[in-house]
């Protein structure tokens, strides 16, 4: 299998899914970059992050739109085109502005199929860079994934790697439904292999990456490489676990998390989050809701604090969960009595 | 006045004018049972508004309502005993009940949504419109928008993604001269809606909102605009409303003798069978066309009444189309 970034894994999906589609266009603040400028250069970035790269010269500026700074009305613009037979993408620079855009993803995209009692259709995917760990500070750091899985009528996305960036991508552009897909921004150059042709995985179902029996961790986006950390060296002192990534919060894999937690009775959960209303209390209180004959220690949360995002490097690299606390945590339950 | 309008055509405006106006002061009436649940906000009164705008307009051309809707959901063609269903909460409505009167929406007819939220329109119309440029089909998008809506964040970067994208929509702006409870000579700071369209580089035109052929004909120059060119506009129609601004509103914004006063000097219904003779129509043709909308809404009323109410077993269905 060819090995590629998790950047290239997305462009990947964006040239085929766009060649593949008359349909799709894609919209945000610099997809293609240029517009305007005065080097008359019409693809200057490609993506904040080079995402978008090469689609302008590919698909042309009427399915490559550049758009001026409004979230709101970009991701208007895409839920718009959506209800009237397009396929919209739209790109929302950082995660954070989806306070933005919050209307047109929450009341209007979310809702259109439930208060037509079923007659609408809304295709969109709202593609999100998101997540701290370069030193972005409060603004430009946030996950937001926990604030719009609570969201009904919206599916919630977020790959840990290059090979499920690429097939979770190609799902979300191919769903009928609006979703909201999260990329973490410290991911983008992380490589690995990525199966070639056309790769497809459907949502709600979690990846189990390795197993055991002593403990379960469960988490998603860029904390299922630090658990990863973590395993590791657990397994060099022979504690074996259970890792599951969730891979999409809406929806949930509940019997993969239900399955697990059967088998091993004591569960980490690890969230980039702050605790309050996070995914990681969500899982919590599912498994107590509906695992708790099954428990046999009390379900660890490993999420950031209940405070905004610093800045400064040393306080961000201990705001964000890291392996040394997940790997913390698993010894502690694994002996809890 | 347009001669260019059939006949048929203009007893069809008459029609769907005097349906949207017996919908609203029936619903008035009923409201006040105590059998319909919830916020309704009535339309009547803007009727020549709806129906200038979407006399223009077929199936394929699409509009975007607000929390106002019926009108607009009658102008462009959805069922009126389905809204009425919608509107009493019956599972037979068009929304099965779970939308209710400020979420009617047809897609089929184009009818993309009334909506709760004021100024969303503005972006989905906007989003509207690039399905249409993609498609290369002449169609057009329009966004239905109150005074109030002119003061939302939404509503400008709406106007001016339209305006840098080079989009076929339509910014309707029906000036009621009420955001809610407050006046828009208060809310709007300039007192100017239609010049806020030449700040974003769009054209915009003023006309009276109570009369049918003002609204006609000043739709035909924009829309024209955006079928032959494919550019954004703005309209801002003057007219008011009969009713508050939710049922149940005492308005106590408005001077006592406002509404009275307003009923009989801008009345769209009153202005058309003024100009009948000029059309050569017939009162008689008018009347017989005020009873069958008085039959329909009866009607439309009794369905509703007798119809099953919306369904338990419905709560969770229809929030994804697929959901693993």
């Amino acid at each position: 299998m060819p090995v590629k970034t998790y950047r290239e894994a997305l462009n990947d999906v964006l040239h085929a899914e766009m060649a593949r589609d008359e349909n799709i266009f894609i919209c945000g603040e610099d997809v293609s970059g240029g517009a305007g400028g005065s080097s008359g250069e019409r693809e200057a970035s490609g993506g904040i992050f080079g995402v978008s790269a090469g689609l302008l010269p590919k698909f042309g500026d009427l399915r490559v739109l550049d758009t001026p700074i409004s979230e709101n009305a970009i991701v208007g613009l895409a839920v718009g085109a959506s209800l009237a037979g397009k396929r919209g993408i739209a790109e929302i620079m950082f995660a954070d502005f989806l306070g933005l855009a919050l209307d047109q993803a929450m009341n209007q995209a979310a809702k259109f199929r439930y208060m037509s009692g079923g007659k609408a259709k809304c295709p969109v995917t709202i593609r999100v860079p998101y997540g701290a760990g370069m030193n972005m500070a409060a603004q430009h750091s946030q996950a937001m994934y926990q604030i719009m899985t609570s969201i009904p009528g919206l599916k919630i996305v977020m790959p840990s790697n290059p090979a499920d960036a690429k097939g979770l991508l190609t799902s979300a552009i191919r769903d009928d439904d609006p979703v909201i897909f999260f990329e973490h921004k410290a991911m983008y150059g992380r490589k690995g292999e990525v199966p070639e042709g056309e790769y497809i995985i459907p949502f709600g179902e979690a990846n189990l990456l390795c197993e055991g029996d002593q403990a379960s961790i469960i988490t998603i986006g860029r904390m299922v490489i630090f658990a990863e950390k973590a395993v590791a060296k657990l397994q060099a002192d022979n504690i074996q676990c259970d890792l599951i990534d969730l891979r999409t919060t809406s929806p949930l894999d509940e019997d993969m998390i239900l399955d697990s937690v059967e088998k091993t009775g004591r569960v980490v959960v690890v969230d980039e989050c702050p605790p309050r209303c996070s995914i990681a209390s969500d899982i919590a209180g599912f498994i107590a809701s509906y695992g708790f004959s099954s428990l046999k220690a009390p379900v660890a949360q490993i999420t950031a604090p209940h405070a905004p995002i610093p800045f400064a490097r040393e306080l961000e690299r201990a705001y964000v969960p890291g392996p040394d606390r997940i790997e913390e945590a698993v010894r502690k339950i694994i002996t809890y009595q | 006045m347009n001669l260019q309008q059939s006949k048929d055509q203009l007893l069809g405006a008459y029609r769907q004018m005097k349906t949207i106006r017996e919908f609203e002061e029936r619903l008035h009436k009923e409201i006040m049972t105590g059998e319909i649940a919830g916020f309704t906000h009535l339309y009547a009164g803007q009727e020549a508004v709806a129906v200038g705008v979407c006399e223009h307009l077929d199936d394929k051309d699409l509009i975007v309502s607000t929390h106002r809707g019926h009108g607009h959901c009658i102008a462009k063609g959805c069922d009126v005993k389905g809204m009425m269903a919608e509107i009493y909460g019956r599972a037979t409505g068009l929304g099965k009940g779970k939308g209710g009167s400020m979420h009617i929406a047809d897609f089929e007819k184009g009818m993309l949504g009334a909506n709760g939220i004021v100024g969303a329109g503005g972006p989905l119309a906007t989003g509207a419109a690039l399905a249409a440029k993609l498609d290369g089909n002449k169609r057009v998008a329009i966004s239905f928008g109150g005074d109030g809506s002119v003061n939302q964040g939404a509503v400008f970067e709406a106007m001016n993604m339209a305006v840098v994208l080079d989009l076929p929509v339509i910014f309707v702006i029906e000036n009621n001269g009420y955001s809610e409870h407050t006046g828009a000579d208060y809310a709007v700071g300039s007192k100017d809606i239609a010049s806020r369209a030449a700040a974003f580089g769009m054209k915009s035109l003023q006309a009276d909102g109570c009369d049918y052929f003002s609204v006609y004909e000043t739709m035909a120059e924009l829309l024209d605009l955006a079928r032959e060119q494919g550019l954004p506009s703005l309209a801002e129609f003057k007219t008011t409303r009969y009713f508050g601004h939710f049922e149940g509103d005492p308005q106590n914004y408005r001077a006592k003798d406002e509404v009275a006063r307003h009923r009989a000097e801008m009345d769209c219904l009153k202005n058309f069978r003024n100009q009948a003779d000029d059309l050569n129509i017939a009162l008689a043709e008018l009347d017989d066309i005020d009873k069958q909308v008085l039959q329909l809404i009866d009607e439309a009323v009794e369905a509703a009444r007798a119809a099953p109410p919306a369904d338990r077993s419905e709560i969770t269905t229809d929030v994804y189309i697929n959901y693993a």
